[in-house]
């Protein structure tokens, strides 16, 4: 569990990925901390959630005494309908991650490199699952972006200089939203962009692995 | 004209399936996965059987069935990190594991079922799961060589077929289903709901019932097709 000081940066963190979501959007959240943005989205924004096991216009996730045994999405989570929903095959939901209609995926992370490589799959040895849809969401979506707590358990940073663990995509992330910090993947390297209220730029480097560009602005927080 | 009538009895159905075939089954999670045939398949005890399926269902439930019964020598899947008990039959090399991105698995049975010998694609290029695979240049372009998929049967689970086969799927319970309906020699579709010929509105007909060679009604739904209590 996390503490309650935690919690509610990671909050933040989910409410704050949520206003990139720009209206018009065909939009993929992968499972973990992503499937939260949604409870975060405005009701009026004009967006349509994607979810690979073939639909497009996700509401809301419903509880179990609510739920359509038959709908659920990617993460087994039972969501509602919207007006316009469609369902699709496997075949053809995937054509639209791959075929250049997915706008956005926003993913979670066990390590994004500074240039923007991203290892979600696997922990040799431990966690050895399958990838899932995860490397054709994170290929081929227009914009990749990461959610994921900025350092694991132990304390040590999952935004790193380069990957050690097996590779979902390489240089797909364009954005990484983190507990602590908004950082941009950009040809020069990480930019710090946005930090959580209460911390300083110091901090934030010193709990970093790849080196952070700080912008000589003030710098805005979330 | 009459077209055929294709029901049949479940149990006629599904001991047609030896030991050493390949079998696909429908399915993302809970909605579309053909339990009922399953567990007739468990009933039957065909052994060393290769399964392609999306995931491995959850401990305890569909595919679980048959690897709790020894009768499976490889799973080809995507993703199976909600069975436990299949990671560690894996990771003890108990059952040999193909994973398959996602939308390459759909597309390598397409291919299959279309007659075509297999796909090209970028996807996973430099990762672990393209390891082996051979390459070709398109256009410029370093593409995997992904084989197609062809499988012995295909067991599915409609939602309404009427006795030729023509089948309806409903919400995210179509998945994989229509893409294994056509890539398979024998095609063995369970349905919770059996129309006579011309009740179905051919335009909301999703699996054109001359890739179906079996329809058997389900009876009753078992507790596996309810919502999962996490």
């Amino acid at each position: 569990m996390l503490s309650s000081a935690k919690a509610k940066m990671v909050a933040r963190m989910i409410a704050r990925a949520a206003k990139d979501i720009e209206p018009g959007m065909v939009v993929n959240l992968g499972i973990g901390l992503p499937t939260q943005v949604i409870e975060h989205l405005p009701a009026d924004i004009p967006i349509c959630l994607h979810s690979e096991n073939g639909i497009t216009g996700i509401g809301s996730a419903l509880s179990m005494d609510k739920a359509d045994r038959n709908l659920i999405d990617a993460g087994g989570a039972y969501v509602s309908p919207v007006p316009g929903t469609c369902y699709m095959d496997s075949s053809v939901s995937f054509a639209l991650v791959r075929g250049g209609r997915l706008d956005m995926t926003m993913l979670g992370a066990f390590e994004v490199a500074m240039n923007g490589d991203l290892a979600n799959w696997k922990i040799p040895g431990r966690f050895t699952p399958g990838a899932g849809g995860g490397m054709e969401l994170a290929q081929k979506a227009k914009k990749v972006i990461v959610l994921t707590m900025h350092q694991d358990r132990k304390g040590r940073s999952k935004i790193v200089r380069k990957c050690t663990l097996p590779i979902t995509a390489y240089g797909c992330v364009s954005r990484i939203f983190t507990d602590m910090a908004v950082l941009d993947v950009t040809p020069d390297g990480l930019v710090l962009r946005e930090m959580a209220k209460g911390l300083s730029v110091d901090e934030i480097v010193k709990a970093t692995d790849a080196p952070l560009i700080i912008p000589a602005n003030d710098m805005p927080f979330f | 004209m009459k077209l055929p009538n294709k029901t049949t009895i479940i149990d006629k159905a599904i001991v047609q399936i030896p030991d050493g075939a390949t079998v696909m089954l429908g399915g993302f999670g809970v909605p579309g996965t053909p339990f009922t045939l399953i567990e007739e398949l468990v009933q039957h005890g065909a052994k060393n059987l290769t399964i392609i399926k999306n995931d491995a269902n959850e401990t305890g439930m569909g595919v679980d069935h048959l690897l709790e019964n020894g009768q499976v020598k490889k799973l080809v899947s995507t993703h199976i990190g909600l069975n436990t008990h299949a990671v560690d039959l894996m990771n003890s090399g108990k059952i040999e594991v193909e994973f398959c991105p996602q939308g390459i698995l759909a597309e390598r049975i397409r291919a299959g079922g279309a007659g075509l010998q297999g796909i090209l694609t970028d996807i996973a290029i430099g990762t672990d799961l393209q390891d082996g695979k051979s390459r070709v240049e398109i256009k410029g372009k370093i593409c995997i060589v992904e084989p197609a998929l062809r499988a012995d049967f295909a067991l599915l689970h409609a939602d309404t077929a009427d006795h030729f086969g023509n089948l309806a799927y409903v919400a995210t319970a179509r998945n994989f289903n229509p893409l294994m309906a056509m890539a398979a020699e024998t095609v063995i579709a369970e349905t919770e709901h059996l129309v006579p010929v011309g009740a179905l509105n051919p335009n909301h007909i999703h699996t054109p019932g001359p890739f179906v060679d079996q329809v058997v009604l389900l009876e009753k739904l078992s507790e596996a097709y309810n919502v999962v209590q996490r």
